[in-house]
């Protein structure tokens, strides 16, 4: 599968991620080899395969609904970059 | 040209457990900003969500009332986006499969009923709230809201009108209410729609190009939106333009609406399966509890009402519109020998207090079985019907019974011959025009001296015993 700089920019542009005109021919080539090299899975018959719909094969790990108590808020705010009011800052964004 | 509007609409509903879908914070609306939060609902690394059973089964009981097949092997998936309000930067919700799919609700609009689709029903989790207006320098985050399990329901593109739109919403909410699975409060958020709409020519049958008009939290907001953008389309094709597909947002004290920046329309979410949660199994034994916990569901008991109470179909499905309504009504009419009168009192003054007051049924001051007693009092001819509306007043001011009120105030209807000949005499001396009106064959005249006792009396006399009065007076 043929991978473009175009796809490399959106996909970096989604991840927030800046990067320069020399990492996006190297990304470019080196998404284009592991693309490639997944590619093979193709060349098997999967029709009667059932699709995984999750790697782990349990299911149903549910709890009561019950309120077990929430964190202390000073100690939750320590992790943040920012605070005030007893709120998370962050660069304004505006709608 | 003519143009049909078309419309489907996305619905959240925020599920009333009592913990939050992950973790066990609690979800309840308000509190301090940040104080229902957790490592988990904050989206700390290396924490591990649990899913909180109640969601599957209140998401499925939505399901099962709209009449949707359950999958019984659902699961859930991530969805990317960066935004503040989600701390994670991905809402862990369902994509390939949701736990309900392909059901219907019926509306009635105009007299006529129609069903519209359901195409599915899925869960995932609220975001938290951004305070932008008064901080200057950023934006405040509070994430008590992160993590209130919500589940989505998404229509088919069915209707055809604003009101046929408004219709679903309150169907909805109605069953929801119903089943208690959503308190449906729109003015704390906990039911909000997005509406997609699109214009084509009468008798198209291809889509026009639609827009998304996002977060409506009042049936207000819903109708006035959809006429709005409705008009816009039009006008825009009308003068040779295109529509441009796009998330719009509506300004509801301005009365437009405005497109969202394009930038923030790059939806492109990248879902994969979470891999934190495991997938959900709704096996028939599971599937058979939950459907033998539905209740009777708003078309049911409004056909019970036409039956059981002798109710016109106005009646019934207005006091079955909402389920506090209906609980407020069966409660009155125990042990009531005029369900008729008990249901045009709720009907007629009730609900006109309760708009007033902007409260539901549930905030009646007072339990059913006082109306029941007020509408005794009338069928006994203790107090008149004028008296009554006032009693009634007074009682969603003090809460008190109907009968202590009338004793309290002296509201009795006067019976008394003797002081009420003085009165009607007393009215026939002040209004000698009249009585000569009456004289002279004019009955109209007649109505208005019993209306003249009455004022004098301030409705407390019996009208039947003034009229043979008045009558006696006026005829010797």
């Amino acid at each position: 599968m043929k991978v473009t700089r175009e796809t490399i920019q959106h996909v970096a542009d989604l991840a927030r991620l800046n990067i320069t005109e020399a990492e996006i021919d190297k990304l470019t080539f080196e998404m284009e080899d592991i693309i490639s090299y997944v590619d093979k899975l193709n060349e098997l018959d999967t029709k009667d395969v059932k699709p995984m719909e999750h790697v782990i094969p349990i299911q149903n790990v549910l709890r009561e609904d019950r309120v077990t108590g929430s964190f202390d808020r000073e100690k939750l705010l320590k992790s943040a970059p920012s605070q005030e009011n007893g709120c998370y800052k962050v660069p304004k964004v505006v709608e | 040209m003519d143009y049909e509007i078309v419309m489907g609409l996305e619905i959240h509903a925020e599920l009333s457990t009592k913990s939050k879908i992950y973790c066990g914070c609690s979800t309840e609306f308000g509190g301090e900003p940040n104080t229902h939060c957790c490592p988990i609902c904050v989206g700390m690394p290396g924490v591990l969500p649990v899913l909180n059973k109640s969601v599957v089964e209140y998401a499925v009981k939505a399901g099962l009332a709209m009449d949707c097949n359950i999958l019984q092997f659902s699961k859930q998936d991530r969805k990317n986006y960066f935004y503040p309000d989600l701390p994670k930067a991905y809402q862990v919700s369902q994509f390939d499969l949701p736990l309900c799919k392909g059901g219907y609700v019926e509306i009635e609009t105009g007299g006529v009923r129609k069903k519209v689709g359901i195409t599915r029903i899925h869960i995932e989790e609220d975001a938290g709230k951004l305070m932008h207006d008064e901080w200057e320098t950023g934006t405040l985050v509070d994430y008590n809201r992160c993590g209130v399990p919500l589940i989505e329901i998404v229509s088919e593109p069915d209707m055809r009108s604003p009101e046929e739109a408004k219709a679903f919403v309150e169907n909805v909410k109605s069953i929801l209410e119903y089943l208690e699975v959503c308190d449906c409060k729109m003015q704390e958020g906990s039911l909000r729609a997005d509406v997609n709409l699109s214009v084509r020519p009468v008798g198209s049958t291809a889509f026009g190009t639609r827009t998304e008009m996002k977060n409506l939290n009042s049936f207000r907001s819903i109708l006035r939106s959809a006429e709005n953008e409705a008009r816009r389309q039009i006008s825009e094709i009308e003068d040779g333009g295109r529509i441009i597909q796009e998330t719009r947002r509506w300004d509801d004290t301005k009365g437009y609406s405005y497109a969202m920046r394009s930038k923030e329309e790059a939806h492109d979410y990248r879902y994969f399966p979470e891999p934190d949660l495991v997938p959900i199994v709704v096996d028939d034994e599971w599937l058979g509890r939950i459907r033998a916990s539905l209740p009777e569901l708003p078309a049911a008991r409004r056909e019970r009402y036409i039956r059981e109470f002798n109710l016109p179909e106005y009646d019934a499905a207005l006091l079955t519109s909402s389920k506090r309504l209906a609980d407020f009504f069966e409660d009155a009419i125990k042990g009531s020998s005029n369900i008729k009168a008990v249901s045009n009192w709720i009907m007629g003054e009730m609900m006109r207090i309760l708009k007033e007051k902007e409260l539901e049924a549930d905030a009646v001051p007072f339990p059913g079985h006082y109306l029941a007693q007020l509408v005794s009092l009338i069928d006994k001819g203790t107090i008149s019907g004028t008296i009554a509306r006032k009693v009634f007043e007074k009682m969603f001011e003090s809460g008190k019974e109907p009968g202590l009120i009338v004793k309290e105030e002296g509201l009795e209807v006067v019976n008394d011959e003797g002081a009420l000949s003085a009165i009607v005499r007393k009215i026939l001396d002040t209004n000698p025009q009249s009585v000569a009106d009456f004289k002279s064959g004019k009955e109209k005249a007649f109505g208005f001296l019993v209306g003249q006792a009455m004022r004098e009396m301030k409705g407390k006399a019996d009208p039947q015993t003034i009229n043979k009065l008045l009558r006696e007076e006026l005829e010797n």
